[in-house]
């Protein structure tokens, strides 16, 4: 061992610890008259897209809360600011980024990230620190059986999202006179914790009306053509298809859905307004069924935003784009905390967890009820159905604008 | 093993899955063929293939968003990726081509995740595609859809793939290009310009890239992200069917895209990426075997 | 001798103590350490060796499979487990260390049986047949787990909550990267300094002629590559556990992140030598978190930039940089080295 390499083995040493202290400003929980949420969202990397609708969405709360004079705790009034970190799409990145928030940043609340995986990353840890968090985008059911006490979701699980079609076929097939036993259901879905939960509750409802799943294929992450499997589906010939795959997923299905002109009676799939169907497709995505969180003709107010439609025009107004349920479910999560804090009165984080747990309000964005596991009971998924180039809430009854056009016209006959 | 059953009990489906998987085939030949290209004459495995063919689908979606039809695009892109590769080549290729293989496969690794992420920045991570408003062919009957789209894309890229090789064989360039990857210092002793050599076919390659990016934004969708996929066929192909052998690469190209399709149906697309790799793996050792055989080394 | 022992022991103390004197940052000086065992564990093979593997994530993931999968299954029924996993307090602190410890043990045996396996066939490959074949390779595993139900598909596996009565996750993981990293170190030391090394230094500089001489290099190269899966393997079980979800293609077989940091920090540091590696992921790791924090969203574009930089400029890494600009520096060391080889660099 020369000194040389070791002294340069030390320097490097030295340059570690004091580049690891650069590397993290400190901050408080509470700085004066401010509050600070932490949050690791996707800035870059696949999902960065909706890592940009769901910073839109806690940035527009933030800045209604502060433009209203700030959350009040205890007789005293708040700012609200949050501390963002950049999860570039991987969990493997959440877990330390959550580690980082809460010890060398020092906060106490957390807004979730965008997707399942990333927030599969981030729960253990905040549940190991106690620390609380409320997550709009984090909808894999398996987030809410494990236990958490600290991890609140203000959205409908995935397994909801798509299920939903399965009964709306049922239904529409029965009133056609059909044995919904005979019913065929193809699925294919993006092999992601997301979307594998979509998977499961299609074959739960499936399974419950006795219909039979014809196909369920995986796309992988990286895939660009479904060929494969649009062309199983014409061997086969279901009577649903099911596709989710975030945007690629739904630009993909739509497009190639027209271009091998697959008739398929009903095809429902999720992220029709992220992938921007309807701009990019025009009148080959008409008749699909999209999931959706939130639509801003719904009913739903509150006193921050108003109504959904309000919080549909402050948004525009504010990004120059209309809205994806991203971004309305992520500025729920802000109001969430700041009902909470209110009625918690107090800073302690276990005070306000509980606080949490006893949530029973209205936003513009739905009712919002926890359910002892933490996810939001509250709140139905509705399904749209783009019909000449507009979607129209189609189902549930209590939300249905229009009715749904079942079967979709055969490709021939458009 | 149903799907196997469908396509024995109708075959008319293996005909859609081959017809399509042919015609997509042409495409991943040609970003093959600018690796082979690269390869032969610079000794430089380009792992930045991809994200070229991915840069060119956006320059081919941005020409479209300007009101053009995209089928403009394809010139465009091809003309904006020489200069890009001309850009990289002069930054930063011509520091490595004569080095360790091994450094050129790291900045080109480099230059592909630089890409990606500028791409990310410029374009953000949106799916984007652009319509050439081309409709559907039927087949027996219609049980079969091509979309016209893919033929066009065909045709195109072998087009393309001709013009290049009379470039190749007739032109002063084309010669001394290949002379080039015969053997660089001879060329040199004999008045050719390698570092311009080199500079021409890295652009050239780039800009065969962009034109099938050009295609491939109009026959799929893109984003910033996808780019692999595409350097890992290319790598395949070039493998497969040997450095200056376009028939080869060809023929390894449309062979390639009906096997994905049909690895699709039978194994589920869950395995169909999966397969892609596999074969790669399979595909080298299998070449090792072969080699090893003919020259019986010591063991 | 005894300096380098002095300096060995103040570096050794300072690792122990950071952890206590930054509380705040061990998850991230955990990190440094799993940086050190890549490097460390890709040199083995792409330094000394010569042949440069886009695939050693491999291991990582398949260590991060098999420990998870052990950990589950000890106490837990499948089905039961998606249900349980994250309640705090389900596992005693002697049973989360008894699945993590059989765990690792058995994740560095699996680790070896696959270098094993997959050696005979791939090792066969040259030059950047190789490379590529191992890319290849990494992706490949990455997809084909994502189609096997049983370790939760492409809805990833969640590692057991770390018990309370443990103490501090952070910590925990800190000890067992830092001691993990000092016995690679070591090993790879005694190894570099023997037979082993001179045979795999050999194969690097000219494979047929070593060949020739009577080496046996395709059992050296195997050898060598089931060291380096061996603690990568290990690694990757603690890795797992340290991230605490388990995503096929983002978090096990991620090979665009955490393979090719492996081969960038080597190279860094300068491939081919023992201290090069270290040095290497400790600024890697550093340079990174700065990033993180002061390049916001342009990390990325900084990182490839940077990657572009060190192979254009430093192809030959700090140490390799070094050893050229005070070459007398390491002209001494010669002699010394081959008194008693194995100082490294």
């Amino acid at each position: 061992m020369t000194s040389l390499t070791t002294r340069v083995g030390m320097l490097a040493a030295g340059l570690a610890v004091g580049g690891l202290l650069a590397a993290g400003p400190a901050m408080a929980k509470v700085e004066g008259d401010t509050i600070v949420f932490g949050a690791a969202v996707s800035f870059t990397g696949k999902y960065s897209t909706n890592g940009k609708h769901t910073k839109n969405g806690y940035d527009l709360a933030a800045k209604r809360l502060n433009d209203m004079g700030g959350i009040e705790v205890a007789g005293k009034r708040y700012n609200v600011k949050i501390q963002y970190y950049d999860d570039e799409s991987t969990p493997a990145r959440n877990a330390q980024l959550a580690e980082r928030l809460i010890n060398q940043d020092g906060i106490k609340f957390i807004l979730g990230p965008y997707g399942s995986g990333p927030t599969k990353g981030m729960a253990p840890i905040i549940e190991k620190y106690k620390i609380p968090m409320v997550e709009a985008n984090g909808a894999s059911r398996s987030l809410f059986n494990k236990g958490y006490r600290y991890l609140f979701a203000v959205l409908s699980t995935s397994e909801q999202y798509l299920a939903e079609a399965i009964n709306l076929a049922a239904k529409l097939s029965a009133a056609e006179g059909r044995r919904v036993q005979d019913l065929k259901v193809a699925i294919a879905v993006e092999n992601d914790p997301f979307s594998q939960d979509i998977r499961a509750g299609v074959i739960d409802d499936a399974k419950r009306w006795g219909m039979r799943v014809v196909i369920d294929d995986k796309l992988p992450k990286e895939l660009n053509d479904m060929t494969a499997t649009l062309t199983k589906v014409k061997a086969v010939k279901p009577d649903v298809l099911v596709v989710s795959g975030h945007s690629k997923g739904a630009a993909l299905a739509i497009r190639q859905v027209h271009e091998m002109k697959v008739d398929v009676p009903m095809l429902a799939i999720t992220h029709c307004e992220a992938a921007d169907v309807i701009g990019k497709f025009g009148a080959a995505a008409d008749y699909t069924l999209c999931a959706t969180q939130w639509d801003e003709t719904m009913s739903y107010r509150d006193g921050w935003f108003g109504s959904a439609g309000d919080y549909a025009k402050t948004f525009q107004a504010a990004y120059g784009y209309v809205p994806p349920y991203q971004a309305a479910e992520s500025s729920a999560a802000v109001l969430v905390w700041a009902d909470a804090l209110k009625r918690a009165g107090t800073f302690d984080t276990e005070a306000v967890r509980d606080a949490l747990a006893q949530t029973d309000m209205q936003t513009f964005y739905g009712n919002i009820k926890f359910d002892e596991t933490g996810k939001n009971i509250a709140k139905p998924m509705v399904l749209r159905q783009i019909q000449n180039g507009k979607l129209v809430p189609v189902a549930p009854v209590e939300f249905a604008a229009k009715k749904t056009i079942f079967p979709r016209p055969m490709w021939s006959e458009r | 093993m149903d799907n196997l059953q469908i396509l024995v009990a109708a075959p008319v489906f293996s005909v859609q899955l081959l017809i399509d998987g042919i015609l997509v085939g042409a495409v991943f030949a040609l970003a093959a063929y600018g690796m082979a290209l690269v390869w032969g004459v610079m000794n430089i495995i380009n792992i930045a293939q991809g994200e070229f063919v991915i840069l060119g689908g956006y320059v081919t979606w941005a020409v479209a968003q300007a009101g053009f039809h995209p089928f403009l695009g394809v010139p465009v892109s091809f003309i904006a990726l020489f200069a890009v590769g001309w850009i990289l080549y002069r930054a930063v290729v011509a520091r490595v081509v004569d080095r360790d293989l091994f450094i050129s496969i790291l900045a080109t690794f480099g230059i592909s995740i630089l890409m990606q992420q500028v791409m990310n920045q410029v374009f953000t991570a949106d799916v984007q595609t652009a319509q050439s408003g081309l409709g559907t062919l039927f087949l027996f009957e219609g049980q079969v859809t091509v979309a016209q789209i893919k033929i066009v894309a065909f045709v195109f890229a072998l087009a393309l793939g001709g013009a290049l090789v009379v470039f190749m064989r007739r032109s002063r360039l084309g010669k001394a290009i290949r002379a080039t990857a015969q053997n660089a210092r001879a060329a040199r002793i004999l008045g050719v310009d390698t570092g311009r050599v080199y500079a021409i076919t890295y652009s050239l390659n780039a800009a065969i890239c962009g034109a099938a990016g050009a295609l491939v934004v109009m026959i799929w969708v893109i984003q910033p992200f996808i780019g692999l996929a595409y350097t890992v066929r290319s790598f395949m192909i070039v493998v497969v069917a040997g450095l200056g052998n376009l028939a080869g690469v060809v023929a390894a190209g449309l062979g390639l895209g009906a096997a994905e399709n049909f690895a699709g149906f039978i194994l589920g697309a869950e395995f169909q990426t999966a397969f892609i790799f596999s074969l790669l793996v399979v595909i080298l050792l299998g070449r090792n075997l072969r080699l090893r055989r003919q020259r019986r080394v010591l063991r | 001798m005894s300096r380098t022992a002095a300096l060995y022991g103040a570096v050794g103390v300072a690792a122990l103590l950071a952890p206590l004197v930054f509380p705040a940052f061990q998850t991230q000086l955990a990190f440094l350490w799993v940086m050190v065992l890549f490097a460390l564990t890709w040199d083995v093979m792409g330094g000394q060796m010569g042949y440069n593997s886009f695939g050693n994530v491999f291991y990582l993931g398949l260590g991060m499979y098999v420990t998870a999968v052990v950990q589950r299954d000890l106490y837990f029924d499948v089905e039961e487990y998606a249900h349980v996993a994250g309640a705090v307090g389900t596992l005693s602190a002697g049973e989360y260390l008894t699945g993590l410890a059989l765990g690792l043990a058995l994740a560095g045996v699996a680790a070896v049986l696959a270098a094993a396996v997959l050696g005979s066939g791939i090792l066969g490959l040259r030059g950047h047949y190789f490379a590529i074949c191992t890319l290849g390779l990494g992706i490949a595993a990455g997809e084909i787990a994502g189609g096997i139900d049983y370790i939760g598909a492409g809805s990833g596996l969640v590692t057991p909550v770390f018990p309370d009565a443990l103490g501090r996750r952070g910590m925990f993981f800190y000890y067992l990267f830092f001691a993990l990293a000092v016995a690679t170190f070591f090993t790879l030391r005694w190894l570099y300094a023997g037979r082993f090394g001179l045979a795999i230094n050999a194969i690097r500089d000219d494979e047929d002629k070593a060949e020739a001489m009577g080496i046996h290099t395709t059992r050296y190269k195997t050898v060598a590559w089931c060291v380096s899966a061996f603690f990568l393997g290990i690694a990757g079980g603690g890795v797992g556990n340290l991230v605490g979800f388990i995503d096929p293609t983002d978090v096990a077989f991620a090979g665009a992140t955490f393979g090719v940091w492996m081969v960038l920090m080597a190279i860094l540091g300068g491939k081919g030598t023992l201290w090069g590696p270290v040095i290497g992921a400790v600024i890697f790791h550093v340079t990174q978190e700065l990033f993180w924090t002061y390049l916001f969203g342009w990390q990325r574009v900084a990182l490839g930039a940077l990657i572009i930089v060190i192979v254009v400029f430093f192809p030959q890494g700090i140490l390799g940089w070094v050893r050229q600009r005070w070459p007398e520096r390491f002209g001494h060391r010669v002699d010394e080295e081959a008194r008693a080889p194995g100082g490294g660099a």
